[in-house]
C-alpha cells in the first residue's frame, strides 16, 4: 500500500488506559462555559453581561483583532458568570441552563446552500459562530476570514498518547462529515484529508478531499507535521486545518442551518476505570462528564483537556475545552524518589532514553505520573530533541533562538512551519527539563506582536 | 526510605524558600537531590517528563569510565613494579595505583566542586551535574606522578576560565577537562612530559624505560610493544588512556545507552585511520611506518575519542557537524603526532582545535538548511505571482 507522508521519527509511549470503543450520552450539564484562554493569542470583546438571557447561537464575544469572528453561546440559557484575572482579562463566561429547558436557537436560511458563494459560505460560518473551529497556520491562531488558503488540512490520523479514533466518533456522523468537507473545498482548491494508512476503508468513499494515507509514530498525527512533510508553509503562505469533529459541525450548520456544538470526547487514562467515549458539547462541565466515569481515587489525579504531552490542565469544576476530544486523567507525582539517577533504575518510568528499559515493557507495567522526574537544567545533550521532532528543522537551536528573542533568526530556522504541541515530545524526552512548547509559544507570541 | 526523607526534610528546612539561609539552596538542593529526585511536579508544558535527566546522563558517563579508570590503577602498580624489578601482586599493582590516583581524584572533585557550588549559590542556579564527569576525567588523563597541587590548579584553571567564564555548564567552547590537561602541559612540561613522568616515581630511580611509545616514535627510535600488550594497555602512559580494550568497553556502554553520539566515535575513526594508512604508504620516518591500526590503539587516541570528543557541549551540536567534527578530530590527531615531533600526542591539541571550530562547522550545516528554506520560500512567491 502506498504511504503519501512516512514520519520516521518519533515515538509511540506505551500508556494504560485507552478508552473502549463505547459510546454514550454524558449526563446533561447544568453549566457551559467558554474560555478565550482555549485559543492561542485570542483578544475577546464582550457582547453580553452577567444575568442576559442567550439562544443557542447567540454572540458571547467577539475577537477584537477581527469583529467578524464571533464565538457563540453553545446552549440556551442565561449568562450565569463572567471571570475574570488579571488586568480584568476574561478567563471564563459560563452559561446556565437550568430554568431554560426548551433549547430555543438562532436558526439560518440554508436551503439551496449548493449555491452559495464562496462569499456567502464564510458569511453563515462567521455569523453562525462556526469560524473559530477553523485555525491557520503559521502561529496556530484562528483564520482571517479574508485570506484564501493555500490549502486546508484535517488530520484523522490521532498518534498523541491515548489518542482517540477518528473512525469511531465520526461513525454515526459520516454524512455530515462529507457535507463539511464539500463545504471546505469550497475555500480552498486543496482539501486534504490525512489518514491512517493502516485503515483507510472508512474515508474510501470521501469526495471534494484528497486523501493523504499517514504512517509513522508520535508526533506523525500532528496536522503541523503532516503539512511540514508533505508541502511546507512560506512566508505570506496561509494554510488552515480544522479537526474531524469540528467537519462535521459544519456539514450540520449547512443541514440544520443551526450552530452545532457536539463534542465526543474520550475519558482515558491510567486513573480511570471504565475508558470510554461520550457525547456532549463544547464546554460542558467536566463534572457532568465524569458522572458514569469510575476513578481510581486512591491516588490524587490530575484532569487534563487534551493528551498528556500538549494538554491544558482542569478541575472537577472546570469545563470541555473548545476542541480537545480527549479529557486525560494521569496521577499526580508529588512524591520522591531515592537514587532515580541510577541508569536502568525505575524502569516503570516511560522514558524514550536507552538509559531506561522501559520500552520493552509492558504497558500494564508502566506507572505515568506528573512528577518532573529531575530537575531543570542547562542543555547539555544533544540529538535528543532531534530524534523526536519529524521535521526539516533544527529544533535546539530554534528553541534557542526563542530564548533570545532573535525573530529573524526564528524565520530562517523555520518558526512559520512549528506550532508549541510539535514541541510536545520534546519537553517529554528533554534530559534537561526544558519547557520547549512555552518557550515556543512566547516566541510565537513575539512575532504576532512584531507584526501588528 | 521515609526515614531518611523526613531527616533530610528537617536538616534542610532553614534552606527552604522564605527562610534564613535561602541563598544557599543550591548547595544543600545538590545533596537532596542527589539523595532524592524531588517531588516535584509538571507546571508547563508536557504533564509527564521521561525517567532521564541530567544527573543521570552524568552518572551514565562515569559509569562508562570506571573500567578504563580502574585498568589505570592497576597499570600504574604494574609499571611502577615491573620497572623497579620488584616481585609483586594483583593486589600490590592495585594498592600502589590506588594511593597515587584516588587522592588526585579527591583533589579535583574538592576544588572544582567548590568553584562550582560557589557559581551556583552566585548565580542563583542550581550546580550541575557535569562537574561530575569531568571532575573524574582530569585526573584520569594526567600523567601519574604530577603534583596534587598541580592538579589544583589545573582545575582551578579550567573550571573558572573555560567553564565559568563563559557563562557555565552549556556555554563553554573548550572541554574543561582537555583544557585542565592543556593548562598543565604548558604550564608545567617537565611533569608533562618526557620519559620519566610516566611510570609512578620513575623520576626517583635511574635507566627507567618509562618514554611512551609515541614518545619513542617521534625520537625516530623503534619500539619493542606488541600489538596485544598496546591494546590491553600494559604500557606506559596517562593514567587511564593506554587501555583500548578497557576504553572500548566503556564505548559500548555509552553507545548503548545512546549518551555518547557514535557518529562522533566512528567518524574520528575512520579519520584517523585514512590519515594512518596515506602515511604508512609515504612511510619516511618511524611515525609514519607506525601501522596505522596501531596508530589507534596507542596513545590518548581511543580515550580522546571516545570520552573527550563526544562531549555534547564542546562537540558540535548538529548531526551532520558530528561527522564532519569526529572525522577532523582523527586526522588532526595523527596529523599533529606526526609532524610535529614536540608533541607527540596529538589528541588533546586536536580535540581542543576542533572545538574551537565546531560552532563554525554547525554554522554551514544550519545554513545549508537556511538556504534550502529560503530557497523555496522564493520559488513559492513565483508561484504566487
Amino acid at each position: 500500500m502506498s504511504v503519501d507522508i512516512k514520519i520516521r521519527k518519533g515515538f509511540n509511549i506505551n500508556l494504560n488506559g485507552e478508552a473502549n470503543k463505547i459510546l454514550s450520552e454524558s449526563e446533561r450539564s447544568r453549566t457551559y462555559a467558554l474560555r478565550p484562554d482555549d485559543f492561542f493569542y485570542l483578544n475577546p470583546k464582550l457582547l453580553v453581561k452577567e444575568g442576559d438571557k442567550v439562544k443557542k447561537g447567540t454572540p458571547l464575544f467577539f475577537s477584537k483583532n477581527n469583529p467578524r469572528i464571533h464565538f457563540v453561546s453553545p446552549v440556551a440559557g442565561e449568562v450565569l458568570a463572567i471571570s475574570r484575572g488579571e488586568k480584568r482579562k476574561i478567563l471564563e463566561l459560563v452559561v446556565s441552563t437550568q430554568n431554560n429547558i426548551n433549547d430555543s436557537a438562532i436558526k439560518f436560511k440554508t436551503t439551496n446552500f449548493e449555491k452559495f458563494s464562496e462569499e456567502e459560505i464564510k458569511d453563515l460560518l462567521l455569523k453562525s459562530g462556526t469560524w473559530p473551529f477553523i485555525l491557520q497556520r503559521p502561529y496556530g491562531i484562528i483564520a482571517q476570514p479574508e485570506d484564501k488558503p493555500k490549502a486546508i488540512y484535517i488530520s484523522t490520523y490521532s498518534t498523541s498518547p491515548l489518542g482517540v479514533d477518528f473512525d469511531f466518533i465520526l461513525k454515526n456522523k459520516k454524512d455530515r462529515f462529507q457535507l463539511g468537507l464539500s463545504i471546505l473545498s469550497r475555500l480552498t482548491d486543496n482539501l486534504y484529508l490525512t489518514v491512517d494508512s493502516n485503515f483507510p476503508s472508512f474515508y474510501k468513499n470521501i469526495k471534494d478531499a484528497t486523501v493523504l494515507k499517514v504512517k509513522g509514530p508520535h508526533p506523525a498525527g500532528n496536522v503541523g507535521v503532516q503539512i511540514h512533510n508533505h508541502k511546507p508553509i512560506s512566508p505570506g503562505e496561509k494554510v488552515w486545518t480544522v479537526k474531524p469533529e469540528d467537519v462535521s459541525n459544519i456539514g450540520s450548520l449547512f443541514k440544520n442551518g443551526e450552530f452545532c456544538s457536539e463534542r465526543t470526547v474520550a475519558v482515558v487514562g491510567p486513573s480511570v476505570k471504565n475508558p470510554q467515549y461520550f457525547t456532549s458539547t463544547i464546554g460542558a462541565s467536566i463534572s457532568s462528564i465524569l458522572k458514569k466515569i469510575k476513578i481510581d481515587e486512591s491516588k490524587e489525579c490530575r484532569l487534563i483537556n487534551g493528551d498528556v504531552y500538549s494538554g491544558k490542565t482542569t478541575s472537577i469544576d472546570g469545563y470541555l475545552s473548545y476542541s480537545d476530544n480527549l479529557l486525560t486523567i494521569i496521577p499526580e507525582g508529588k512524591k520522591y524518589r531515592m537514587f532515580g539517577w541510577l541508569p536502568f533504575k525505575d524502569n516503570f518510568i516511560p522514558s524514550i532514553s536507552k538509559t531506561s528499559f522501559s520500552r520493552f515493557l509492558n504497558k500494564k507495567k508502566l506507572e505515568i505520573s506528573t512528577n518532573l522526574n529531575g530537575e531543570e537544567r542547562a542543555m547539555v545533550v544533544t540529538g535528543e530533541m532531534e530524534k523526536v521532532f519529524p521535521m526539516d528543522i533544527f529544533p535546539m537551536q530554534l528553541v534557542k533562538a526563542c530564548l533570545n528573542n532573535d525573530i529573524e533568526r526564528m524565520e530562517e530556522l523555520g518558526i512559520y512551519e512549528v506550532v508549541p504541541e510539535d514541541f510536545g515530545l520534546i519537553d517529554f524526552s528533554s534530559s534537561s527539563k526544558i519547557e520547549a512548547q512555552e518557550i515556543i509559544k512566547k516566541g510565537i507570541e513575539l512575532i504576532i506582536n512584531e507584526e501588528s | 526510605m521515609e526515614f531518611i526523607r523526613k531527616k533530610i526534610d528537617i536538616i534542610r528546612k532553614p534552606f527552604n524558600k522564605g527562610e534564613k539561609f535561602e541563598r544557599f539552596a543550591p548547595a544543600i538542593n545538590a545533596f537532596d537531590t542527589f539523595l532524592f529526585v524531588p517531588n516535584h511536579t509538571t507546571k508547563t508544558g508536557s504533564h509527564i517528563r521521561d525517567a532521564v535527566d541530567l544527573k543521570r546522563t552524568m552518572v551514565t558517563v562515569i559509569i562508562a569510565l570506571l573500567p578504563a579508570l580502574f585498568y589505570g590503577i592497576y597499570n600504574t602498580g604494574y609499571q611502577y613494579f615491573v620497572q623497579t624489578d620488584i616481585d609483586f601482586t594483583f593486589f600490590d599493582a592495585i594498592l600502589h595505583g590506588s594511593k597515587k590516583i584516588l587522592p588526585m581524584i579527591a583533589v579535583s572533585y574538592a576544588v572544582g566542586l567548590l568553584i562550582e557550588f560557589i557559581f551556583a549559590i552566585y548565580r542563583g542556579h542550581e550546580v550541575n551535574e557535569g562537574y561530575l564527569v569531568t571532575g573524574l576525567l582530569i585526573p584520569m588523563i594526567m600523567p601519574v606522578d604530577i603534583p596534587l597541587w598541580m592538579v589544583a590548579v589545573s582545575v582551578a584553571f579550567a573550571v573558572l576560565i573555560a567553564k565559568e567564564a563563559f557563562g557555565g555548564t552549556g556555554m563553554n567552547i573548550l572541554n574543561p577537562a582537555l583544557t585542565a590537561r592543556a593548562f598543565a602541559f604548558f604550564a608545567y612540561p617537565t611533569y608533562m612530559s618526557g620519559n620519566k613522568v610516566w611510570v609512578s616515581e620513575a623520576s626517583g630511580i635511574d635507566g627507567i624505560s618509562g618514554e611512551t611509545i609515541l614518545g619513542y616514535l617521534a625520537a625516530g627510535s623503534n619500539i619493542d610493544y606488541t600489538f596485544t600488550e598496546m591494546f590491553n594497555g600494559s604500557i606506559p602512559g596517562s593514567i587511564a588512556e593506554t587501555s583500548t580494550l578497557w576504553i572500548i568497553v566503556g564505548a559500548i556502554i555509552l553507545v548503548f545507552t545512546g549518551v555518547a553520539s557514535w557518529r562522533i566515535i566512528v567518524g574520528g575513526i575512520l579519520g584517523a585511520s585514512l590519515v594512518g594508512i596515506l602515511f604508512n604508504l609515504w612511510g619516511i620516518n618511524p611515525l609514519m611506518q607506525f601501522n596505522w591500526i596501531n596508530h589507534l590503539v596507542v596513545g590518548g587516541f581511543a580515550f580522546g575519542i571516545v570520552f573527550m570528543a563526544t562531549d555534547p557541549v564542546s562537540a558540535s551540536q548538529t548531526q551532520t557537524g558530528k561527522w564532519i567534527y569526529g572525522f577532523l578530530v582523527g586526522v588532526f590527531c595523527i596529523l599533529i603526532r606526526v609532524f610535529n615531533p614536540a608533541y607527540p600526542e596529538g589528541v588533546m591539541l586536536a580535540i581542543l582545535l576542533m572545538n574551537v571550530f565546531a560552532p563554525t562547522i554547525d554554522h554551514y550545516v544550519i545554513e545549508r538548511n537556511i538556504k534550502k528554506r529560503r530557497l523555496r520560500w522564493e520559488s513559492s512567491k513565483i508561484n504566487l505571482t
